[in-house]
């Protein structure tokens, strides 16, 4: 090793000075700052027109303007975001998003768990949808092993319930959150109720409400339970009703569209160059998903719609995860009629331990069980991407790996940490109370954020 | 390049440190709208690692390696760009002006490799501290050796 690097927290005396202060990650004033960062926080680098710029640079004098801090415990921000505000009077001009509060190095936790242990790791990093996490980094080993295409049917329609059954109780902590943002706190509890029903249904088949760790390299977990079709019709009878009600409570009502209708507009190439994904790309009108346009487990076989906005507001994205319930109810529908037997897991003795019948008679299976739980399987050498549609966007997961049992470098590309990107141009020019919607419609997960 | 792992081989391509925004303007040009994704790998403490035999006397293997993945939404497709990093000269091009989107990547590089980015506006930490030591997913920093101390407790 020629340069040894030395971990110590233990910080210059400029910064203990400081107290709080992180220096130049905060949102800097403009006397300190080059223009090109000013224009980039005012999404000049997303192809304005000159005289635009020009309007924007330099036209605020500091002693008009003044830089608050919102967050990280502002109870709108989702969690740990802080954002830096420049405001004159009640416009934000700039913002700057700070994050890392919640930053715990799951990336180089990766690195020390084995393949096998590895999807409890993943899992925690979207919270509101772990089951995609761990399906992303599912199918990133099981194309390291070549087995991508060997998993049993049985374990691909499972998962694609699961996946979609995650959607909805993901957008369905949106749309409670969402509406607790902008004011009506009754959809606040109607959005966990719902979303508690599908949480059920996840611990009925998975042993756990959420971080389950139950879709493993090689198939899932376990077998579906008995009774859990009906357990899933329940759901979807129930549903429809439910989302008719969120439609008259927020969607027809006068206050609610006036406070979401273009508040956070962005246009569909400034959303494809800050490489938003998911329902902020599909809000411009942009028809762009993963399920339909690089279809993976069997997402070619059921039949759904790709839910797009027109005007790439607030309201477009609140409208489109609603309707995205409804078509994720209906590939559920067809999950259900389509949900093949068969094994749940592939039988390859390499990376699936032995049935527990077969421990109590074999030695040789209790040897292969704890070899499998202690050492894990080793991977071979090589590094893929995998990407798949989450409920915020496209999340994808690289590995690089050494030949070892553990992951050389995992990487997962959270798309909320990318989507938080769009907030400064979204938020530029509006209200403190409309950055407080643009938050809500971006619907940032900030275990994803910070990782 | 294809490298074949699994089902589908992806499209991988070795790219010089000074190519790399030349073959970024390029690809846009093709119809890559969105620099999707990008990280780095720090190959320390396996310096060898796969790469087709074919590329493999082209490219000179360093200790970081800058992975960037494009994505066509037009023809459906990907491409995944790895460029080689030397670890005294860890600098590459910033890809914001064709990328804006790379912005907050590019940050979380030079904050966990230390690669940095030049041209890139802000290219600050945004995960750790401002006053952090190190950085963290390099495989020469030690996780752990970081006494942990509690306030106030009795020792």
């Amino acid at each position: 090793m020629t340069t040894t690097e030395n971990p110590t927290n233990s910080g210059s005396a400029e910064v203990a000075a400081a107290g709080t202060s992180e220096g130049r990650q905060e949102l800097q004033l403009r006397k300190d700052i080059s223009t090109k960062e000013i224009l980039r926080g005012s999404g000049a680098v997303l192809r304005m027109s000159e005289s635009e710029v020009a309007a924007l640079a330099g036209t605020q004098s500091e002693d008009q303007t003044m830089i608050i801090n919102m967050g990280p415990q502002h109870p709108s921000t989702h969690g740990v975001l802080r954002l830096m505000l420049e405001l004159n009077g009640e416009t934000v001009l700039r913002c700057k998003p700070v994050i890392g509060y919640l930053h715990t190095g799951m990336e180089k936790t990766g690195e020390s768990l084995t393949f096998m242990q590895g999807a409890t790791n993943v899992t925690r990093m979207d919270y509101a949808s772990p089951l995609n996490n761990e399906l992303v980094f599912a199918m990133t080993t099981e194309k390291l092993l070549g087995i991508d295409q060997d998993i049993p049917e049985r374990a691909v329609w499972i998962r694609m319930l699961l996946s979609e059954l995650n959607r909805i109780s993901s957008h369905l902590l949106f749309l409670a959150t969402n509406g607790m943002d902008i004011g009506a706190v009754s959809m606040m509890l109607y959005g966990f109720r719902e979303r508690e029903e599908v949480l059920r249904f996840f611990q009925k088949v998975t042993g756990l409400r959420m971080n389950h760790n139950f879709i493993r390299p090689g198939g899932v977990a376990a077998d579906l339970p008995a009774g859990w079709r009906d357990e899933v019709l329940n759901l979807l009878e129930a549903l429809p009703k439910r989302l008719a009600e969120y439609e008259i409570l927020m969607t027809g009502q006068p206050i609610w569209r006036e406070r979401l209708q273009g508040v956070g507009v962005i246009t569909r190439d400034e959303a494809i160059a800050l490489s938003a994904t998911g329902p902020i790309l599909r809000s411009t009108g942009f028809s762009w998903d993963l399920r339909r346009d690089m279809p993976y487990l069997r997402y070619d076989k059921v039949e759904f719609d790709v839910i797009v906005g027109s005007y790439g507001d607030a309201f477009d994205r609140y409208s489109i995860r609603l309707n995205e319930i409804r078509e994720s109810m209906r590939i559920v529908g067809q999950v259900l009629d389509a949900m093949p037997q068969g094994d749940y897991r592939i039988q390859d003795k390499k990376v699936t331990p032995p049935p527990r019948g077969r421990i109590d008679e074999s030695m040789e299976a209790l040897i292969h069980h704890f070899k499998i739980f202690t050492e894990g399987f080793k991977v071979p050498e090589g590094e893929a991407y995998v990407a798949i549609e989450s409920p915020r966007g496209e999340i994808a997961c690289y590995i690089a790996s050494d030949g070892s049992s553990t992951p050389y470098r995992m990487h997962v590309r959270a798309p909320s940490f990318i989507n938080i990107q769009t907030m400064p141009l979204m938020m530029r020019g509006g209200l403190v109370a409309d950055a407080v919607a643009v938050i809500s419609s971006v619907d940032p997960v900030l275990g994803e954020v910070d990782r | 390049m294809a490298q074949v792992s699994g089902g589908v081989a992806d499209d991988v391509r070795f790219v010089a440190k000074t190519d790399y925004l030349k073959t970024l303007s390029n690809l846009r040009t093709e119809g890559f709208e969105m620099c999707v994704d990008l990280t780095a790998v720090d190959y320390l403490t396996h310096p060898g690692r796969t790469i087709a035999p074919e590329v493999a006397d082209q490219i000179s293997l360093e200790r970081f390696e800058v992975v960037v993945n494009l994505l066509s939404l037009s023809q459906r497709r990907r491409v995944r760009l790895r460029v080689q990093i030397s670890e005294s000269d860890a600098i590459i091009d910033s890809a914001f002006d064709l990328y804006p989107g790379t912005e907050a990547m590019e940050r979380e590089v030079f904050d966990m490799f230390g690669i940095k980015f030049s041209g890139h506006p802000d290219l600050t930490r945004i995960l750790m501290p401002e006053d952090w030591q190190g950085h963290p997913l390099r495989k020469d920093y030690a996780s752990g050796n970081i006494p942990v101390q509690f306030k106030g407790a009795a020792s």
